[in-house]
């Protein structure tokens, strides 16, 4: 089912709003506003958002070390996104988290995760929780091509096959693990063809095109709502930039890789896309966007500066729950 | 209360089915799926899980985040090691990180100790690793009564909660009430109350030290028996007060010494000023060998404590002082 022009233009917005949080939070990081380490999703904006877009407000989604772009496509909220980032009292998880543990139980999202391969399990358990509970709810796994080489890639899939779990395993393939090329890797370039091995489809599809991406979700998402399993959906992908913004980080990937790459830029093949299918999208109609996005994203700086610090004894709060 | 007999590991299962009655958001993830379970409550309740302790762990992870109350069962405690990353990264921290949004009320539970001739792999009393995290309780009943009232708790509880289950306790019998009951977290018990000196024991040690006790109320020497329960949290104040009365502590552990639940327990004492004032004698610690659990068993007894040693080890601590 292709997406509906609305939801294009909401997709285009998600995934402009994704672009310029993280341009905006690898500003502040580099000025110190931002602490530790932080991993940005720019130019695999279509994967997420073509995920998502395909959900519903109660399905699940977990996300690794890269989450912004999750968080953003399933609906979180900017402001707690960055003063989360700023770590401040009012961000998603008070200040504990950070970048690489954002996380919103209550729109399904179960957190990004710093351990590569940490999520896989975690989410075949929202999987099974969805089963049980019988109410149509499908779990969903964003993970790399690193994390595929993980045992909880193979321990995960086969459990969600054997028991037919309403999941949906994303792999955003874009081809490195850090500084290490998957084709050092992967004894097979797809990931995609490992589901043979759980009996269960494997899809690969173009990571940079949305719709592309949205269309496989769908369909992965009918077939798991219909009780019949999960789909294993790898997106060809690649990031813009470094595997973190940290200053001076090495990145040896070709130059002329990335420039290929950006020539494929996911948020201008949707414009491009747009003003093909209706003629008639405009650049001042994707301008008034932009400006939109900006405006959301320097209004979530102001509400992170206007947080305060968590009292330093807040540290011992939230150990256990009651 | 109407009391019967039963076995520690018949208590441990009547805890899990008394509760899975009770609450039917719970479930039991396990690499065998025990029929009698299976009959009462449905093969989606009752899974029987690929040996991927990982995986089903992490799974736990999931589903007890997504409103279900799971409980694993790991078996034999060395299985969990290949799902360390999965309890240590992920279910003890995975609240707090999130800033406490949400709460993961899981049971882990696994047999624990030696004298089994099952060697290294298969013996093993690793309970102070845990307790060196935050984000864990920890359990360790000695008794059926203490297995079933902890197991309830701890499936009751909204935090993820690891259940040690001393491997050779299984076939010990105790009385339990006919009635629902629980013992709550965090208390410990005194297992029989004397004035000369206090040996706090943990799981199987409990019974070898009141063995121990009986040996030497012969010879007029009264010892009190303390077993904490729960390794996290822990009671301090019983054990405290208990030195505090007798003045002399022996700590008995199936496990090895060093950094060990024994080692956190002298130091709690220790630190206290008032339990250290009242002591008459250095403190002494009587646990396995610090080495891996050797199969043949005159190896194995030679490496772990037993009533002996616990004797000699009261006595030791009497001459001191
Ligand atoms: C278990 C573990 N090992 C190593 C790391 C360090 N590390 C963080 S991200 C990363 C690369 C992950 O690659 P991939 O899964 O493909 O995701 P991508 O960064 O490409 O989005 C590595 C090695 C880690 N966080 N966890």
């Amino acid at each position: 089912m292709p997406a509906s022009p609305e939801l294009q233009r909401q997709m285009l917005r998600q995934m402009q709003t994704i672009r310029r949080f993280e341009e905006r939070a690898s500003d502040d990081y580099q000025n110190g506003a931002i602490y530790g380490v932080v991993h940005c999703y720019i130019g695999e904006e279509a994967v997420a958002v073509g995920v998502c877009s395909a959900l519903n407000n109660d399905d699940q989604i977990i996300s690794n070390h890269r989450g912004h772009g999750h968080c953003i496509a399933k609906g979180a909220d900017l402001n707690r996104m960055m003063a989360e980032l700023y770590g401040r009292q009012d961000g998603y998880c008070k200040g504990k988290g950070g970048s690489m543990h954002i996380a919103d139980f209550s729109i399904g999202m179960l957190g990004a995760n710093g351990i590569v391969g940490g999520g896989l399990s975690i989410v075949t358990g929202a999987g099974l929780a969805a089963q049980m509970a019988g109410q149509g709810r499908v779990a969903v796994c964003f993970f790399g091509d690193g994390a595929s080489n993980a045992g909880s890639f193979h321990e995960s899939l086969n459990i969600a096959a054997s028991w037919k779990l309403p999941m949906l395993y994303v792999c955003e393939h874009n081809s490195w693990a850090a500084n290490t090329s998957s084709v050092m890797t992967h004894a097979q370039t797809d990931v995609a063809g490992r589901a043979a091995g759980y009996g269960i489809p494997g899809v690969v599809v173009d990571g940079n095109d949305v719709l592309a991406v949205y269309e496989a979700a769908t369909e992965a998402v009918a077939r798991a709502r219909a009780g019949e399993g999960p789909t294993l959906l790898e997106c060809k992908t690649y990031r813009w930039r470094a595997h973190t913004e940290r200053p001076g980080a090495v990145d040896p990937r070709p130059a002329e890789e990335i420039a290929s790459w950006m020539a494929r830029d996911p948020i201008q093949k949707l414009v491009d896309d747009l003003k093909q299918q209706q003629g008639q999208y405009s650049d001042a109609e994707f301008q008034a966007l932009d400006d939109d996005v900006m405006a959301a994203v320097e209004a979530s700086v102001a509400f992170a500066e206007a947080s305060p610090f968590p009292a330093p004894e807040a540290a011992l709060d939230d150990v256990f729950a009651d | 209360m109407s009391m019967r007999e039963i076995s520690y590991g018949r208590a441990g299962m009547e805890a899990l089915v008394e509760e899975m009655r009770r609450d039917p958001t719970t479930l039991h993830l396990a690499t065998d799926a025990p029929p009698s379970l299976v009959e009462e409550f449905g093969e989606a309740r009752i899974r029987a899980t690929p040996i991927a302790e990982n995986a089903f762990s992490g799974i736990a992870i999931g589903a007890a985040g997504s409103g279900l109350r799971p409980i694993v069962n790991w078996s034999m405690v060395t299985f969990c090691f290949v799902a360390m990353d999965q309890i240590v990264n992920q279910a003890s921290k995975i609240h707090y990180m999130f800033g406490g949004q949400q709460t993961f009320p899981i049971v882990f539970r696994s047999s624990v100790g030696g004298g089994t001739s099952l060697a290294a792999q298969h013996s093993q009393s690793p309970y102070s690793m845990f307790m060196n995290l935050a984000g864990l309780k920890l359990i360790l009943p000695s008794t059926p009564y203490d297995m079933k009232g902890l197991l309830k708790s701890a499936i009751r509880d909204n935090n993820p909660v690891l259940s040690f289950e001393s491997t050779r306790l299984m076939g010990l019998k105790g009385e339990v009430p006919d009635e629902d009951y629980t013992v709550p977290l965090g208390v410990a018990d005194v297992k029989r109350t004397g004035s000369d000196i206090t040996v706090v024991a943990l799981a199987w040690l409990v019974h070898e030290a009141l063995a121990a006790a009986e040996e030497l109320e012969k010879e007029g020497v009264s010892v009190e028996v303390v077993d904490p329960r729960t390794l996290f949290p822990m009671d301090n104040e019983t054990i405290r007060a208990s030195v505090q009365k007798t003045g002399r502590l022996v700590i008995a552990d199936e496990a090895g010494p060093t950094a060990g639940a024994s080692a956190e327990i002298a130091a709690l004492v220790t630190e206290d000023p008032a339990t250290f004032k009242a002591m008459k004698a250095p403190l002494k610690r009587v646990c396995a060998l610090q080495v891996p659990i050797p199969y043949s068993p005159d190896l194995e007894n030679h490496v772990f404590p037993d009533r002996n040693r616990i004797i000699a080890g009261i006595r030791e601590v009497m001459a001191a002082g």
